[in-house]
């Protein structure tokens, strides 16, 4: 079934055009065929230029580390420059204050496989009790898990800030990776899973058959949830990894920063925008650019090949009707 | 269960903060950091630049996702998939590399775009871009480009769930296009408009990341207390006034807080039982 809608673009005349069948009506008169052909290049046209608008700016982040700061000024801004100054670009990046790149690249991953794992580690099990036993308090419990799931994350930030410098762990990795552990995201979707996929008699059958909690959940539970680990911890994966605002506050030394707090770094105190100032810095526009492409590789490879999960998730965030 | 402790422990030692006077442990001083953070002169500004900025996202949000929204779902079939892709795709840049690629796309120097920047709007250099007067565009124009895909794709999926029976007879009623877009599509996907206008509403009153890489690009050009939260964060980070930043954390808590509560018992969208 091929519908098409008019657009105001079409002018009045599309506008009023029935909407045409592909099959089913018959024989149609030619005008009709080609006003709908207008209609269909109109869409086309329409959803370019919105596509245009999401995309270019992540094709220009791509070539930009290709050329030198002269060519990006001087040259047509969607130009490919050389293979040469990539080279150059990176090289000057990858030097920077003796490897940092590195450094920050191993603390985005320590911080992120610790956060997702805590995450794992606390969401299965908590969406399990929430979904398949009875306890004094569960329905508070499963509304405030709720309430901190539409809750910015964000909003949190600066409490957890005053507390961990209450406990004096400010500045070190516990400060991010025990709030990255709090994933009431990952607990909804567990309880979600849990709730609607494993049959509660199921549980019953094998306590009857002398099974303790601990080895229904292990033996039971566990393996069935496989699919709803993967998407609990891609999803803690990608926010853990992108957060900038947690580590931004916790860590006072750039040597502990993440790579998106990184970039922040490479714009104050490399001036990789003032060119003036920063002539003789090391990290000049296109070397950001290649920082920018560093920081967001690890997510867009997961993005291009969990696109399906992604979907899902997003619309699992809430039920359907 | 355990987990509750990093949302309800913070929560509430942020409330003990912003309900003390510093120094002085369990010394009630009521509203009184609420009220003095209240009268500081970059309270208002602050809060004057999130709404003015508010507006901008949620209008830019719903108008421009439902118009994709609907132009997909009625559009070509075979293109749709490609298409919402493409829109998604600058969902991986979020946090600070999408903001980076923003500080060069504004760049009338570098800009791909450096047509429209220059002859429509005369911009010859960043900081005309970003001008105080404009920060709340282009921030809004920033956090639109990476979190609008997310939000096509959930009114696409929301669409989809149309009955085709519907659709069909609105057809046989003789519905054009238009009006099945805005007569009968629009309103049954109304609960998800609101579900995505709350939760948009919500995260940007926390806004954060835009103004303060923007801010280092610029070399200073963003106030560092241009958000609340940047105010928060500048309060306890350079004044060393926790109980001030706890009291600015405890407004914002809140507001994120009640949107949340209208959607979790009003909204009737998420299963309790």
């Amino acid at each position: 079934m091929s519908q098409v809608v008019a657009k105001p673009a079409a002018g009045h005349t599309a506008a009023h055009a029935p909407v045409v069948r592909a099959r089913g009506w018959g024989r149609q008169p030619r005008p009709l065929a080609s006003r709908r052909v207008v209609t269909r290049l109109a869409w086309f046209v329409v959803m370019l230029a919105f596509a245009a608008f999401f995309v270019v700016p992540l094709i220009w982040l791509l070539i930009a580390p290709t050329k030198t700061d002269h060519q990006l000024v001087f040259e047509g801004s969607l130009t490919f420059g050389s293979f040469h100054s990539f080279l150059h670009s990176w090289d000057a990046l990858y030097s920077f204050q003796a490897h940092e790149l590195l450094r920050w690249l191993e603390n985005s991953a320590e911080y992120s496989a610790g956060g997702v794992l805590l995450a794992l580690g606390c969401a299965v099990p908590a969406g399990y009790g929430l979904a398949l036993t009875e306890f004094a308090g569960r329905k508070v419990l499963l509304s405030v898990t709720l309430l901190v799931m539409i809750m910015p994350f964000s909003a949190l930030v600066l409490p957890l800030f005053l507390e961990m410098n209450l406990a004096h762990l400010d500045n070190t990795a516990w400060s991010v990776v025990l709030p990255f552990g709090f994933f009431p995201f990952g607990v909804y979707l567990c309880y979600i899973f849990f709730s609607s996929t494993i049959p509660k008699e199921l549980l019953a059958a094998a306590r009857v058959d002398g099974a303790s909690e601990w080895d229904v959940f292990r033996w039971i539970a566990l393996p069935l949830a496989r699919p709803v680990v993967a998407l609990v911890g891609f999803f803690a994966f990608v926010s853990d990894w992108t957060n900038f605002f947690l580590p931004y506050v916790m860590f006072a030394n750039d040597r502990q920063y993440p790579l998106p707090v990184g970039l922040e770094y490479l714009i104050s105190s490399a001036s990789a925008f003032n060119p003036v100032a920063g002539a003789n810095s090391p990290i000049l526009r296109p070397e950001l650019a290649m920082a920018a492409l560093v920081a967001i590789a690890p997510v867009f490879i997961v993005f291009l090949f969990a696109q399906r999960a992604l979907v899902t998730g997003m619309l699992a965030g809430a039920t359907k009707e | 269960m355990m987990l509750l402790a990093f949302g309800v422990v913070p929560t509430a030692y942020a409330l003990y903060l912003s309900f003390t006077e510093a120094g002085k442990p369990w010394h009630w001083v009521g509203l009184g950091n609420f009220l003095k953070t209240g009268r500081d002169f970059r309270f208002l500004p602050a809060f004057e630049h999130i709404a003015i900025y508010l507006v901008f996202w949620l209008v830019m949000l719903v108008v421009v996702v439902l118009f994709l929204a609907l132009m997909l779902h009625g559009g070509v079939r075979r293109l749709v998939p490609a298409f919402r892709f493409l829109f998604y795709l600058p969902g991986a840049l979020a946090g600070s590399a999408s903001v980076v690629v923003w500080a060069f796309m504004l760049d009338p120097q570098l800009s791909p775009w450096h047509f429209a920047l220059s002859s429509i709007f005369h911009f010859s250099v960043f900081a005309q871009v970003i001008a105080p007067g404009h920060l709340p565009v282009v921030f809004a124009v920033i956090a639109f480009w990476t979190g609008a895909g997310g939000w096509i794709v959930v009114m696409n999926g929301a669409l989809n769930n149309i009955s085709d029976e519907i659709i069909d007879s609105a057809k046989i009623d003789g519905a054009n296009a238009m009006q099945l877009a805005f007569r009968v599509k629009l309103p049954l996907i109304k609960k998800w408009v609101v579900y995505m206008l709350i939760l948009a509403f919500a995260a940007g009153t926390q806004l954060i990341v835009e103004p303060i890489l923007i801010g280092s690009a610029s070399l200073g050009m963003v106030s560092p207390f241009w958000s609340p939260n940047q105010l928060a964060y500048y309060l306890a980070a350079y004044d060393d006034n926790f109980n001030y930043a706890a009291a600015i954390s405890v407004d914002l808590l809140f507001v994120g807080l009640v949107a949340a509560a209208l959607l979790v018992f009003r909204g009737k969208l998420f299963e309790l039982e």
